[in-house]
């Protein structure tokens, strides 16, 4: 009984929603509060979907934005704590994927699909371009002298 | 037994999609007398599967908890709305709203499409046909809704919490209808490409329904958006979740498709990638479809997680896909290009536009799909978040609108960039002005708001100067600009407007990224606090039963900067059935901006109260129904109604006396 009731407790304590950034998190110094709240925006809260841990309500993201702010407090600089969190969980916490080896393709694929766009449209009007109308068949350059002569006449 | 009758019903319906496939695919030369069965059988697939869905529609607001899906998804207590809302709130049903979708759209051609040329007519509703196969198929083979429980629960386990929401009514038929829309032109690129005949009317026939999917999907992704703003409890309104991507790509796509379908309707040009650019609209819908029911995302829209389904879908999907690329491939050479015109022209202003707008088709397609592409080959897991989104998104919006409001000022053929700009001075100044002048009110804290300040107003009244000079408007009497103004085409109108909303919803993003503010803090009733001007004061607290709910009220006294005052209540609900928590945010509105307000979770005593001020946020979603209703403007357009001629209605014989 005594197990079933933990059990319960433990689901109801994971159900319990504690939303993002609680008071008792902030910082006293707004300036690296400011910080924290720059650098949670990029964190990925690793058990949620698709959220940063700045708007996170698991226990997880709690965890993660008061490691973040003990980082900060210690003195380390932006980098240093993402690199900290890097270290610890993986390129995964970052919502902006580092340039690497992994990512080199991410980083360029939109610059890269303008270039082939542009180079495409370049191509296509090139080809669009060279037929040139075909000159006038002598049928109609004689009706087109004609109807210039009638012209001149009656002017 | 009426879910007997609706089951039935499916297969009925399935049946005949696979037939009228065959038929209009294989004998499409055929010609009329196969038209007219070919309608035939689109209506009733239609009727057929309307049944089914009622039968479905009906167990849930009955509460038959015979019916396994009811049982799952649906509980006696929940109000009506909730009930019928219920039946696409979960994988199989959501199935079925989507084939329903897609037997309208085919009956509506079959109904409308009287004038079209019989064989393109056979040739559309085989396709349409062999898509409600493939998904008919799919629902009766592994999604089955129609199950039935041999011993029946008196209760059913209830609808997740989140979805209990008007939202969940309004939200996924807007968006179907918008995605499944784009299949109608889908079908007619196919048409096309089988065919080989491809003219001007072929894209007079296809922008109304690219404009009519365009619509939907435009009015539901801004729904879903603020649905999830106002419901997620954190005032978030756009997250670049995967599957809110999924969404957003066929409508960069669609919004693509529009202009160069323009272009080829009046100059008979970019046939081959209008084609294309058809073909790719509906695939990124059925990928979207994929990417959210195929369990790969786990989100609060993906119902069921089951690779087996997953697989199937993905099958179809290379099918199909795979299968209308292949005959782009061969057939593409085929279709002839025409409509000489110089760079700087409409023409080429509209394939700037289709070029940003593909690419950023890309970059999104890119950023959602590379950490799955990541995981599957190197093992290495990325996450693709909205740092990377927002980054690369508007790095390929800023010229796209940088240019716009010169496109709807230039000739077809050749135009003059120059008189252009003359044309766009009053508007230039007017942005540089206001964005000075509210950077230097508002206070610049990110160095890339004035640039965003600055594309929106340019893009705002950019837009309307076009109707400006037209009207003429303070260089003779008022009487006669309203006059001119009343008189010009409606296609004016309608791409004026929609660009103007374009612009607002820029700003009203611009603003709230740069201008938002924000409180955290713990009260207890009869405390106050502060944000932005406004005190909001906590009065009372209490316990509540809702209907199926249990929750935890807190009620609030906002008096605004200037002095008026407005009583608001904030919730936190528990849900009986599921246990499930929710927050249900108290939102008063100020013109467009907005007090967004959470009560949170109980701290040591007292309650931690969350508070935003979203300067301008409404703007967001006001520019996005501009934008709809001047498409919905465009579509009233005379132009677009006739299609093509009618054929000359047969002699009544008259009868003899």
């Amino acid at each position: 009984m005594k197990r079933i009731l933990a059990a319960l407790a433990l689901v109801f304590v994971m159900l319990t929603p504690a939303l993002a950034v609680s008071p008792d998190e902030v910082l006293d110094d707004p300036q690296l509060e400011q910080r924290a709240r720059d650098i949670s925006a990029g964190l990925r809260c690793l058990v949620c979907q698709n959220q940063s841990i700045d708007d996170s309500d698991a226990d997880l993201a709690r965890d993660l934005r008061i490691l973040v702010r003990e980082r900060l407090v210690e003195g380390d600089s932006n980098d240093e704590v993402e690199q900290y969190l890097v270290d610890r969980y993986g390129e995964f916490v970052l919502l902006n994927p580092r340039l690497s080896a992994n990512t080199i393709v991410l980083w360029v694929a939109a610059p890269l699909l303008l270039a082939i766009g542009l180079i495409g449209i370049f191509v296509a009007r090139r080809r669009q371009a060279t037929p040139t109308p075909a000159g006038l068949t002598p049928e109609e350059a004689a009706a087109l002298a004609a109807l210039e002569d009638d012209t001149d006449k009656r002017s | 037994m009426s879910i007997e009758l609706g089951h039935f019903a499916l297969i009925l319906a399935f049946a005949i999609a696979v037939v009228s496939a065959f038929g209009g695919l294989v004998l499409w030369r055929r010609g009329q007398r196969l038209a007219n069965v070919m309608s035939h059988a689109a209506i009733l697939q239609f009727v057929l599967v309307a049944v089914a869905f009622a039968a479905l529609v009906h167990a849930f607001v009955v509460s038959d908890f015979s019916l396994l899906l009811a049982v799952n998804n649906s509980h006696s207590l929940k109000p009506l709305i909730f009930k019928i809302s219920g039946v696409w709130g979960n994988h199989e049903g959501s199935l079925v709203l989507w084939i329903l979708i897609l037997v309208l759209f085919g009956a509506l051609v079959a109904a409308f499409g009287r004038r079209l040329p019989a064989d393109l007519l056979n040739l559309v509703i085989g396709t349409q046909s062999l898509l409600t196969a493939a998904f008919a198929g799919f629902t009766l083979f592994t999604s089955n809704p129609f199950l039935r429980v041999a011993n029946p629960p008196l209760e059913g386990g209830d609808l997740n919490p989140i979805l209990q929401d008007i939202g969940l009514a309004i939200h996924p038929p807007l968006l179907y209808a918008g995605y499944v829309g784009f299949s109608i032109c889908f079908s007619f690129a196919i048409a096309a490409l089988i065919s080989g005949r491809i003219d001007q009317a072929w894209a007079r026939w296809v922008r109304p329904w690219t404009m009519l999917s365009w619509i939907f999907l435009t009015l539901g992704i801004a729904m879903g958006s603020y649905w999830a703003y106002y419901e997620l409890g954190w005032g978030g309104w756009w997250f670049w979740d995967p599957v809110e991507n999924a969404s957003f790509m066929p409508w960069l796509s669609g919004t693509a498709l529009l202009h160069s379908a323009l272009v080829m309707e009046k100059r008979n040009a970019l046939k081959i990638w209008t084609v294309f650019l058809s073909i790719i609209t509906f695939s990124l819908s059925l990928l979207g479809t994929f990417l959210v029911r195929s369990g790969i995302l786990t989100s609060v829209h993906t119902f069921a997680s089951d690779p087996a389904r997953g697989l199937v879908i993905l099958a179809i999907l290379a099918i199909l896909i795979g299968g209308a690329f292949t005959l782009f491939a061969i057939r593409a050479g085929a279709l002839r290009q025409g409509g000489l015109f110089a760079p700087i022209s409409r023409e080429g202003a509209l394939i700037l536009n289709n070029l940003f707008l593909a690419t950023a088709v890309g970059a999104v397609l890119v950023g959602t799909l590379y950490p799955l592409v990541l995981d599957a080959i190197a093992g290495t897991s990325i996450s693709v978040g909205a740092p990377f989104f927002n980054f690369t998104f508007s790095a390929l919006m800023a010229p796209l609108l940088l240019v716009l409001p010169f496109g709807p000022l230039l000739a077809w053929k050749r135009g003059d960039l120059v008189a252009a700009g003359q044309r766009l001075v009053a508007a230039a100044a007017l942005a540089v002005f206001l964005t000075i002048l509210i950077s230097a009110l508002g206070g610049v804290s990110i160095s890339m708001v004035p640039i965003g300040l600055l594309l929106g107003f340019w893009v705002s009244f950019g837009s309307i100067a076009e109707l400006i000079e037209r009207s003429r408007l303070g260089r003779i009497p008022l009487r006669e600009s309203l006059r001119r103004l009343a008189g010009l085409p409606r296609s004016i109108w309608s791409t004026a407007i929609g660009h103007l909303g374009l612009g607002i919803t820029v700003l009203g993003i611009v603003s709230v990224s740069a201008w938002e503010t924000e409180r955290v803090t713990t009260l207890n009733p009869g405390e106050t606090t502060e944000l932005s001007g406004y005190t909001i004061a906590f009065d009372t607290f209490e316990k509540v039963p809702g209907p199926n709910y249990v929750a935890e009220t807190g009620y609030f006294t906002v008096t605004a900067p200037g002095g008026s005052v407005e009583k608001l209540e904030a919730e936190r609900r528990i849900y009986v059935a599921s246990g499930m928590p929710t927050t249900e945010a108290a939102i008063q509105t100020y013109g467009f901006s907005q007090l967004y307000l959470q009560l949170g979770e109980p701290l040591e005593d007292t309650h931690v109260i969350r508070v935003w001020h979203k300067p301008y946020i409404l703007l967001i979603w006001l520019g996005a129904l501009v934008m709809a209703g001047a498409g919905m403007l465009s579509l009233t357009d005379r132009r677009l109604r006739v299609g093509a001629p009618r054929p000359a209605a047969r002699a009544i014989p008259e009868p003899a006396e």
